[in-house]
């Protein structure tokens, strides 16, 4: 497997470890943060940031098809 | 005729009119009905599938769960995020293969992939038995929400087989083109309906979303937390149900026909990445539904939690226009659910099981035949049986789930061959089957689709092992 697509699948994995592994530990109430219970800001938080590590997945994976068509003769 | 019907009325015949419109001077072929010609940009696309997404359920559903059970919806922000991430990696092989081998359906992928049309019969029976109950929902849930919107003038009765005619129009004429553009309607009042009723509902009782929280919490905190006022959804029944639910996402068979309707694989990938963005405003859904655990105790319908609250909190104009946005709600997905059920019927049923020689003109003609037929039997189960279904359509998440190791391990380990897949997939049905009819789900805290999936797995794997490789189809 190339470089890029093996970071790529780990930025793919950021909500499996926040949103599942994690939640054990951010199931509680307190502290409350921007007025919401923690499970529910934490939950929101990482809902909002898998894009972002999405997005960085998909410039990784551009850069090995890039490299591809270089290779090209 | 009061405002709130004028609303509605309007709005429904207006996107269906957009609808028939977006199929003009298309020439209607096979290629163009279930797939839209493979032409959708980011936009359309992005429509298209949040169309879906966001169904009857999240408005009503989630809002009730919110009510009645707490904490275990937040589930529905999670499983979608995590469906996005899949997809990221998977549609767009999956996107591939159907461009290369001019796929249409579900089955075409798995006729293609092991070399075996029985194997596509299958999942095409599943499939249909899937996503019917589903088709149900929509059209007991569009019932629903115009009955209570236009004040009881407007009885289920009614509602319903005119959302029937209307959908089959533009189905009919426009194919996923039409659900496409109806979408776009959709998804702005939709947006528009919980932006307004999230942020205005928690502000008119307490406040702001932040107090509403804070009264909560100080007078039922477990609601907040899991396992929420149930007694079985605790975090582990939350963690293997999202991951369950993540999988079973794109294992739709419309959700298959919306990834090949795109214009390129890149396409898919920025839609990935943009997609968990519109999980975002469930979070105002639930506040709605936790305000009105605070303002309307005891409500007998969870369900009912999100209408009633707007009828006593806006004027009935508004409650027209919440009513019309449920209405396009609940029609964009039940019209693309019915053109993938027509279409598994007639091309991946009828012709593979008995007409293997039928032209792509005779399969569209026969497609377009059964979306009649499809809306019909959904329309009599909901007018007949409204609640007998709801069994059905767990089952149905289940069921379609299963197809998820199959397609993947066919996608990334080349052992995998086709008795491997369908053992895998009769055994995660079976044993899914077993345990949510036996009241057995959750099973040790776990969702029992979960169970099911990892049975699956570990079979399609062990008998892929003990039987012969395929042939180099891929």
């Amino acid at each position: 497997m190339r470089k890029g697509r093996r970071r790529a699948l780990l930025l793919g994995a950021v909500p499996f470890v926040t949103l599942v592994l994690a939640l054990p530990f951010a199931n509680r109430l307190r502290p409350t943060v921007l007025g919401l219970p923690f499970i529910l800001f934490w939950i929101v938080l990482w809902v909002a940031l898998t894009p972002l590590a999405l997005f960085f997945a998909d410039r990784l994976e551009r850069r090995d098809r890039a490299v591809d068509r270089e290779d090209e003769p | 005729m009061t405002p709130a019907l004028a609303i509605i009325f309007g709005v429904v015949v207006l996107a269906a009119g957009v609808g028939i419109w977006a199929g003009r001077r298309l020439p209607m072929n096979l290629e163009n009905w279930t797939v839209g010609g493979r032409r959708f940009g980011l936009l359309l696309l992005w429509f298209l599938m949040a169309g879906e997404v966001y169904t009857t359920f999240t408005f009503l559903g989630a809002s009730g769960w919110a009510y009645s059970r707490g904490a275990p919806t937040y589930y529905v922000m999670i499983y979608g995020t995590l469906a996005y991430a899949i997809s990221f990696f998977l549609l767009p092989e999956i996107w591939r293969r159907g461009k290369r081998f001019g796929l249409h359906t579900q089955p075409d992928f798995f006729v293609q992939t092991f070399g075996s049309r029985a194997l596509g019969v299958f999942v095409a029976l599943v499939g249909v038995a899937s996503l019917l109950p589903y088709l149900q929902l929509q059209l007991a849930g569009l019932g629903l929400i115009v009955e209570v919107a236009s004040a009881g003038a407007v009885g289920a009765g009614v509602a319903i087989p005119a959302a029937f005619v209307l959908t089959c129009a533009f189905v009919f004429t426009s194919g996923l083109r039409g659900s496409a553009w109806v979408a776009i309607i959709k998804d702005v009042l939709m947006i528009a309906a919980v932006g307004i009723v999230g942020i205005g509902v928690p502000a008119i009782h307490f406040g702001g979303l932040g107090p509403m929280f804070k009264t909560l919490a100080a007078r039922a905190p477990q609601h907040l937390v899991f396992p929420g006022s149930t007694a079985s959804m605790g975090v582990a029944w939350v963690m293997s149900t999202v991951l369950l639910t993540g999988a079973g996402f794109y294992m739709w068979p419309h959700m298959f026909a919306s990834a090949y309707s795109a214009r390129s694989d890149s396409v898919i990938r920025r839609n990935a990445i943009i997609m968990p963005f519109y999980q975002l405003p469930i979070l105002l859904v639930l506040g709605v539904g936790l305000t009105a655990f605070l303002v309307l105790p005891g409500l007998a319908n969870g369900d009912m939690a999100f209408l009633t609250l707007v009828q006593k909190t806006y004027p009935a104009w508004f409650l027209g226009f919440v009513g019309a946005a449920g209405a396009v709600t609940a029609m964009v997905p039940a019209s693309v659910l019915v053109l993938t059920a027509s279409t598994l019927i007639a091309k991946n049923i009828y012709r593979a099981g008995f007409r293997p020689g039928a032209s792509e003109q005779s399969v569209l003609r026969l497609s377009r035949a059964m979306v009649v037929v499809v809306m019909a039997a959904a329309l009599v189960f909901a007018l007949v049986f409204p609640n007998a279904l709801v069994n059905l359509l767990l089952l149905g998440y289940d069921g379609v789930s299963q197809f998820f190791p199959a397609v993947v391990l066919s996608l990334v380990w080349k052992r995998t061959t086709k008795a491997g897949a369908f053992a895998g997939m009769a055994a995660g049905i079976g044993v899914a089957a077993v345990l949510v009819f036996g009241k057995r789900d959750p099973l040790w805290g776990l969702n029992a689709g979960f169970i099911a999936l990892g049975v699956n797995a570990a079979v399609t794997v062990a008998v892929s092992l003990m039987s012969k490789r395929r042939s180099a189809h891929a």
